[in-house]
C-alpha cells in the first residue's frame, strides 16, 4: 500500500490551533543538560496519593535511589536524580501555584549511579507480573500530563478485557515538540516500550497515533516499526487528537461511555514518553529520574529541547536556553491549551513536565470577557459534544444539578471552547468550578450515606 | 316576563344545590390549619432567609408552633420581635447569643500583593482554585463576592477586593459563611465590638512580606487583656467564649502595630476612605 494515500483518522469536534509554536524547537535536537548543584524534587509528582518519603535531612543519595515510596495503589515511587546529600524537605512553588513539598537535593557533582534493578533484556520470555513489578518499582508515570501511575493504568481491573493498546505520540498541543523529538531521535525505544506493555497486557494489536505535521517521526518510525509488529496511524492534526478517549475514537472507533475508562471498549493509552520509560526501566534497568522538556517560547534566546533532570528548577531550564531577550508575561508548565500557569520561576520540574513556555505581553492576551452570544462555535469545538455555552450560563445560575445532568463531569478540560470563544468567556474554568463541586457534593452525599 | 321568571327560578335551584354542595364539602373535605402558624408567619421577618436552618419563615412558623424550637433560633428577628412570638405562643422565648457574621482579613488591594493578573471567572471558588487566588496570602478574602451575593440582605460589600460586613445590616443568618471557599468568614457574638481581622496561622515575617494589613502575633493583645485574647502561633483572636468580650476602648488602648485588631466601624470606615481614594 501507498503509505501517502492511507487514510487520515480523526475524531469530530475539536480545533485547529495556530500551529505556528511548534516551528519554534520542533527541528532542534534534544540537549542534555549539564549537572546542577541543587535539586528541589517534589515529593508528589504523581495523581493520587503523595508517596512516603524514606530518606531523611543529612542523607547521602546515589542516583536512582529511592527517595520515596508509593503509599497506595494510586501512587508512584520515586528517585534521586543525582548523586549528593539530603539538605531538608523544603517548602517550594508547587506547579499548581501552591506551595508544596520536595526533598532538596545537594549534588556532590559526581552523579555516581547506583544499581537498583537488573536489567530484563529477555523480556519477552519474562513474566507479566515481573514487568508491572519493575513498571512499579521505577516509579513510573503518565508522561502526557495527568501523571497518573502507570502500573495502575496497567493493572487491568477483573473482569474487563484489553485487546488494544494505543501508543499517543498525537502532540497535539501547539508549541510542544517533546514527544516529536524522542519519536524521531530514539524510535526504537518507543517501539520497545510499546512491545513491552503490549507482552505485559498480552496484546497483539498495538497502534502508534501520531499527528501528520509530524511526517519525519511516522517515517522513522514505520522504518522500525514491523520487526514489533506496531501499526502506526496517521491522525489529522485537529486539537485535542492526543486525549485519551479522542485516540480510541479516532483510531479504532470505539466509544468510551460517559464517566468509563478506555478499558471499558478494550483500550489501553500510553503516551509515547512512557513507552520510553518502559523500555529504560525494563531493559536498561533505570528508573524516571529525567524526561525531554520543550522550553519554548519567542522570548526565548535560544529555544529547544532538553532532557531536564526531575527537580530542575525552571529558571535553570530557562537559563540553558541562553535566557531571555524580553520580560515575559506568563509562564506556563505544560502545552498553552492544558498547561497550568505559574507565578514563580523556582517552581521545579517534575516527571509530567511536558512543556515549559515563556510567553510575550503580546501572546498572553490580557482580555476581559463578555456576555454570551450564542454563537454555538464552543459546541462545534468540543469534543466531546457538549453544550458548553449553556453549561456554563447554568452554572454561574448555580444550577449544578442542571449541569450534572448534561454531563458536565465528561468535560476533559481541553479548552477548545474558551480557545473558540468570541467573547472570551472563561468557560474551562467555568466547567471546572461545577467539576469541583459536582465531587465535592458527591463525596458529601457518600459521608452522609455511610453514616 | 315568563323568560325573566324562568331565569330566577333555575338560578335560585342552582344556588340551593351548589349552595349545599359547598356546604357538604367544607363539612367533609375540610383541612385543620392551626391558625397560629399564621399568626407566627406575620411576626417573622419573611425573608425566607434560611438562617434558622429551616426551608424558610413558614417551615420555622410550623417548628415553633409544633415547639421544636424555640422562638430566638430565628437569628434575623430582633429581642421584641422573638418576645412578642413567644408571647403571642405562650412559650419560652429561649435565649442565644445575638450573632453576626465578621471577614477576619484585612487584605484588600492596597494592604496585600496582587501575586499576578486573574482575568477569569469572578467567582471565589473559582479563583481559589486556581493556584490558590490572586492574592498573595492563602488564607484571606479572595474578594470576589460569593458571600455578597449570597446575603438575602445586602449586609456585605465588597470594596477594594475585600469583602465587609456592614454590621446594622447583618442578622447573622450564615449563609456566607457557608459561601465562602476559604472559611474567612465567622459567626461571632454581636456584642464584641472588635475582631482580630486576619486569618493567617503563616509565621508573622511571611505574614508581613504579603501583606501589611495582618496579625504579626507579636501578643500586645493577649498581653493587655489575657481574658479577652487568644493567641495561638501567629494568629491572635478575640476569645468568644469569655465572659467579657473586647470594647472599642481596648482597641484603643492596645493600638495594634498592624491594625489587624480594629473595631466593626473603624474597619468599616477605612475602606470606604480607601476606596473613595482609589477612585479619583
Amino acid at each position: 500500500m501507498n503509505k501517502s494515500s492511507r487514510k487520515v483518522m480523526s475524531f469530530t469536534g475539536g480545533i485547529h490551533p495556530v500551529s505556528e509554536g511548534k516551528k519554534l524547537t520542533d527541528t532542534h535536537a534534544v540537549h542534555t543538560a549539564p549537572l546542577l548543584e541543587r535539586y528541589t524534587v517534589l515529593v508528589q509528582q504523581n495523581a493520587g496519593k503523595a508517596p512516603d518519603v524514606v530518606v531523611k535531612p543529612g542523607d547521602k543519595v546515589l542516583k536512582y535511589q529511592l527517595l520515596a515510596k508509593a503509599s497506595g495503589f494510586v501512587s508512584a515511587d520515586l528517585h534521586s536524580p543525582t548523586s549528593g546529600e539530603i539538605a531538608g524537605i523544603v517548602e517550594v512553588p508547587g506547579p499548581m501555584g501552591v506551595p508544596a513539598l520536595a526533598l532538596d537535593i545537594r549534588s556532590d557533582g559526581e552523579d555516581r549511579a547506583c544499581e537498583i534493578f537488573a536489567p530484563i533484556p529477555e523480556w519477552r520470555s519474562a513474566e507479566p507480573q515481573v514487568l508491572l513489578q519493575r513498571v512499579a518499582d521505577a516509579g513510573l508515570v503518565g508522561m502526557g500530563g495527568a501523571s497518573f501511575p502507570t502500573r495502575v493504568k496497567l493493572s487491568i481491573p477483573p473482569g474487563k478485557k484489553v485487546d488494544t493498546l494505543i501508543l499517543n505520540g498525537a502532540e497535539c498541543e501547539p508549541y510542544l515538540s517533546a514527544d516529536h523529538r524522542l519519536m524521531l531521535e530514539s524510535p526504537c525505544r518507543v517501539l520497545e516500550g510499546a512491545a513491552i506493555i503490549g507482552h505485559l497486557l498480552g496484546i497483539q494489536n498495538i497502534y502508534v497515533g501520531i499527528e501528520i505535521n509530524k511526517h519525519d517521526a511516522i517515517a522513522e518510525l514505520e522504518r522500525f516499526s514491523e520487526d514489533y509488529g506496531i501499526r502506526i496511524v496517521p491522525l489529522q492534526v485537529q486539537y485535542p487528537q492526543g486525549s485519551e478517549k479522542q485516540l480510541i475514537n479516532a483510531i479504532v472507533n470505539r466509544a468510551v461511555p460517559p464517566g468509563g475508562l478506555p478499558a471499558d471498549v478494550g483500550c489501553v493509552v500510553q503516551n509515547v514518553g512512557t513507552a520510553a520509560a518502559v523500555s529504560d526501566a525494563v531493559t536498561l534497568g533505570i528508573p524516571l529520574v529525567e524526561r525531554i522538556v520543550t522550553v519554548t517560547g519567542k522570548v526565548l534566546k535560544d529555544p529547544g529541547n532538553w532532557k531536564l533532570r526531575i527537580g530542575t528548577p525552571v529558571i535553570k531550564a530557562i537559563e540553558f536556553c541562553g535566557g531571555i531577550t524580553a520580560e515575559p508575561s506568563k509562564l506556563i508548565l505544560g502545552g498553552p491549551m492544558m498547561g497550568f500557569a505559574q507565578n514563580s520561576y523556582e517552581v521545579p520540574v517534575s516527571k509530567n513536565t511536558s512543556g515549559i513556555l515563556l510567553f510575550s505581553r503580546r501572546r498572553a492576551l490580557n482580555y476581559s470577557s463578555g456576555s454570551c452570544i450564542r454563537c454555538g462555535r464552543c459546541v462545534q469545538g468540543c469534543p466531546m459534544g457538549l453544550c458548553t455555552c449553556l453549561l456554563a450560563t447554568a452554572i454561574e445560575g448555580g444550577r449544578y444539578d442542571l449541569a450534572e445532568q448534561n454531563h458536565v463531569m465528561d468535560c476533559l478540560e481541553c479548552g477548545s471552547c474558551a480557545y473558540v470563544c468570541p467573547a472570551h468567556r472563561p468557560l474551562v474554568q467555568t466547567l471546572r468550578l461545577a467539576k469541583a463541586e459536582i465531587r465535592r457534593q458527591r463525596a458529601a452525599a457518600k459521608a452522609n450515606g455511610g453514616k | 316576563m315568563s323568560t325573566l321568571w324562568i331565569a330566577a327560578i333555575v338560578m335560585g335551584v342552582l344556588a340551593l344545590v351548589l349552595g349545599t354542595a359547598i356546604g357538604i364539602f367544607v363539612k367533609f373535605f375540610k383541612v385543620d390549619r392551626d391558625p397560629r402558624i399564621e399568626l407566627v408567619l406575620e411576626l417573622l421577618p419573611g425573608a425566607n432567609c434560611g438562617g434558622c436552618g429551616r426551608a424558610g419563615c413558614a417551615d420555622f412558623a410550623k417548628a415553633v408552633v409544633a415547639g421544636e424550637v424555640q422562638p430566638f433560633r430565628c437569628p434575623v428577628s430582633s429581642r421584641e420581635q422573638v418576645n412578642a412570638i413567644a408571647f403571642a405562643l405562650g412559650v419560652d422565648p429561649g435565649d442565644g447569643f445575638a450573632r453576626r457574621a465578621v471577614v477576619c482579613c484585612s487584605g484588600d488591594n492596597r494592604q496585600t500583593q496582587m501575586r499576578k493578573f486573574y482575568n477569569g471567572t469572578i467567582d471565589c471558588a473559582a479563583a481559589s482554585m486556581i493556584g490558590g487566588g490572586p492574592k498573595g496570602c492563602r488564607y484571606g478574602c479572595i474578594g470576589m463576592g460569593n458571600c455578597a451575593h449570597a446575603c438575602p440582605f445586602g449586609a456585605i460589600e465588597v470594596i477594594n477586593s475585600l469583602a465587609v460586613v456592614h454590621q446594622e445590616i447583618c442578622v447573622g443568618c450564615g449563609k456566607c459563611v457557608d459561601a465562602c471557599p476559604r472559611g474567612v468568614i465567622k459567626l461571632v457574638p454581636a456584642q464584641s465590638e472588635a475582631h482580630v481581622y486576619c486569618n493567617s496561622p503563616e509565621k508573622g515575617a511571611v505574614k508581613r512580606s504579603l501583606c501589611h494589613g495582618g496579625c504579626i502575633g507579636c501578643g500586645k493583645c493577649e498581653k493587655a487583656f489575657p481574658a479577652k485574647f487568644k493567641k495561638t502561633g501567629f494568629l491572635a483572636r478575640v476569645d468568644y467564649e469569655a465572659e467579657e468580650l473586647p470594647t472599642a476602648e481596648d482597641v484603643a488602648q492596645i493600638k495594634c502595630p498592624t491594625g489587624a485588631l480594629a473595631t466593626e466601624t473603624r474597619h468599616y470606615e477605612a475602606e470606604k476612605v480607601s476606596s473613595r481614594g482609589g477612585n479619583k
